[in-house]
């Protein structure tokens, strides 16, 4: 089909604006990689805007390898993210599959109090004086148990689970079987794409969590890295990793790119092979809210 | 299997079972689905109900964690009254409010915008690249977030300087200036969440129907009164949604963000609600007191979010409820 002059004009001013947004987007994250393997005196006498590295070094990458802090922070922020996940869609599942169960006694009145809770709560200091009571300040639980379910991520599961046929769910209870096993067995199997979604939430989540660490882990060693790295970052205790290098305080900066660049990573490479996941949980999410 | 009669009703002799008794039947029948929601039932009880019983204390003198709340010395409001008549007051309601509706104004329409541009991009490989990129930031954590804002604020050789000093500015300590708090706040949620938050959107696109576009093409509607007239249309009970949500909100700033932002020169006009309570209920023990702060803020959130749904469901009948 043949365009019009006007509509040319459309998509050229859409498509130019696009790629400046790409642009903003993405610029940020190229300097702070190119800044991380820069010279530091070299990048400092040049003052460009680093579309390319000037200069090159390791040193910055080195010296964060070797600090064990980030090596402790990396492998407890693996099992709060693993464990954290897993009790996370384990108990959602329960919860959804329990509510979505139309025939269900008293199902009203627990959605009312569950979807209150997402509109008002006890606030930090009631929260924190709970966790503490319950005897979960510096330990592991604490990043686990007190945010097991997210009421909004059950929410859109519990609509998923609405939409599997309720025959489906009878003729299996017809053939004996147990709700538990037609949880495990039939829902959660044909829920695979909604599942990998929460998955992938839940596990951000944990991720980037940063306050929940503060507030409740006092010991260093059960530290995770987004706590690691606001000590590196923004109280700023690069100067003594980089005592030890040749080029010393100099390299601070390029300690704090390496460090941005270390822990992000990993979340970066693994996202866009699972881009199209969050694209349908979204869907799946805004057919009934 | 062994086959279950129903009971034979012989006239006169079945009493209608009492409510206990369709209890007990409903028990029995689903006993397993009970037995899954009772986990569930202890979290929401435990974590989220038991924190709203903790509020109790904002009506007392000080907490006690050798005797729990019920054994306090009971003031009345006057945890809420010192609050409002502290110095404190006003300026973290105004800090509060003012980053709040800056946000909505600025932040809210920026998803929106960008959803409606990549919905009227024909080619595929460039509309899933402008994604894949624009969603990008939502990976990066607040903590780095806000270290690459430290670091590209720093005086000698930052990004923001070099920049400044390539249009021949002075150097400027970007995290330092209480001026310039608000907009690095802004842009930099902007920046970082726009791409993300434009997936609903995106989603809501798709629902609409290609036919009316059909429709309006032979009527000789051009791409512009197309936007105006379907694609707005179209997605405007998704957007009323977002902002009922996002007014019930409007009283929490995000407070992981602003924690790590705000130095002390920038407290004038960073600190808000969230970080006082922090300050001085974690840090200062001040419990009794920064909880009455915390209800006073949670239950403005709360009349807002019901007030608003309650309008947009006079005006244009989507609600939450």
């Amino acid at each position: 089909m043949k365009r019009s002059v006007g509509e040319r004009i459309f998509d050229a001013i859409n498509v130019l604006v696009l790629i400046i947004i790409m642009v903003i987007c993405f610029y940020p994250m190229l300097y702070v990689f190119n800044s991380s393997i820069s010279d530091p005196d070299q990048m400092l006498r040049s003052r460009s805007l680093m579309l390319l590295p000037e200069g090159f070094q390791l040193e910055a990458y080195k010296s964060v390898f070797k600090d064990t802090r980030i090596y402790t922070g990396y492998m407890n922020t693996l099992f709060y993210v693993v464990a954290g996940t897993a009790i996370n869609l384990l108990m959602t599942s329960l919860a959804a599959y329990g509510l979505s169960r139309k025939d269900l006694m008293g199902r009203k009145t627990l959605m009312k109090m569950i979807t209150f809770t997402m509109f008002f709560g006890g606030g930090m200091i009631p929260t924190f004086l709970l966790i503490q009571n319950l005897g979960l300040v510096d330990t592991r639980l604490a990043m686990i148990i007190p945010g097991a379910i997210s009421t909004f991520y059950f929410l859109i599961m519990k609509t998923n689970f609405e939409g599997i046929p309720t025959s489906l769910i009878e003729s299996a209870k017809l053939d004996g079987a147990n709700d538990f096993l037609i949880l495990f067995r039939i829902v959660l199997p044909l829920s695979k794409p909604i599942l990998a979604v929460m998955m992938l939430y839940y596990a951000v989540d944990h991720w980037n969590d940063y306050v929940g660490p503060m507030l409740y882990l006092r010991s260093q060693e059960l530290y995770p890295i987004q706590i690691i790295m606001r000590d590196i970052l923004i109280s700023s205790s690069t100067e003594a990793m980089g005592a030890g290098t040749d080029t010393g305080f100099a390299i601070g900066e390029n300690i704090k790119y390496a460090t941005i660049i270390i822990s992000t990573l990993p979340i970066m490479l693994v996202y866009p092979f699972i881009q199209r996941f969050f694209v349908q949980g979204a869907l799946i999410g805004a057919v009934k809210q | 299997m062994e086959l279950k009669r129903g009971p034979v009703v012989q006239a006169g002799t079945l009493k209608p079972p009492g409510r206990w008794g369709v209890v007990k039947k409903e028990l029995a029948r689903n006993k397993y689905v009970y037995l899954m929601l009772v986990p569930v039932v202890a979290y929401y009880l435990i974590f989220s109900y038991g924190p709203m019983y903790g509020l109790l204390m904002a009506f007392q003198e000080s907490y006690s964690p050798v005797n729990g709340i019920l054994a306090g010395t009971w003031i009345g409001f006057d945890n809420f009254t010192m609050f409002f008549e502290s110095y404190y007051f006003w300026r973290l309601i105004k800090n509060t409010l003012i980053l709040s509706f800056y946000s909505i104004v600025f932040g809210f329409p920026a998803p929106i915008l960008l959803a409606i541009l990549l919905n009227e991009v024909r080619k595929k490989w460039f509309k899933s690249t402008v994604q894949t990129i624009s969603y990008m930031p939502h990976f990066i954590s607040v903590v780095v977030v806000v270290g690459m804002l430290k670091t590209f604020s720093t005086l000698d050789g930052g990004l923001f300087n070099v920049i400044r000093e390539f249009f021949e500015l002075q150097p400027v300590m970007f995290l330092a200036e209480k001026d310039m708090f608000r907009p690095i706040y802004i842009l930099s949620n902007i920046w970082q969440g726009a791409g993300w938050a434009s997936i609903i959107f995106l989603a809501a696109l798709s629902g609409i129907d290609p036919q009316l576009y059909e429709a309006a093409k032979i009527d000789g509607a051009g791409r512009w009164r197309q936007l105006l007239h379907i694609t707005l249309p179209g997605i405007m009970p998704t957007i009323v949604i977002m902002l009922i949500l996002r007014l019930g909100a409007v009283m929490n700033s995000d407070f992981q963000k602003i924690l790590l932002m705000q130095t002390a020169p920038t407290y004038e006009t960073s600190d808000v609600i969230s970080t006082f309570v922090y300050r001085s209920g974690i840090l200062e023990g001040n419990y009794t007191y920064s909880t009455a702060i915390g209800l006073f803020n949670g239950i403005i959130n709360f009349s807002l979010l019901i007030i608003a749904n309650a309008i947009s469901r006079k005006l244009n009948s989507t609600s939450l409820w």
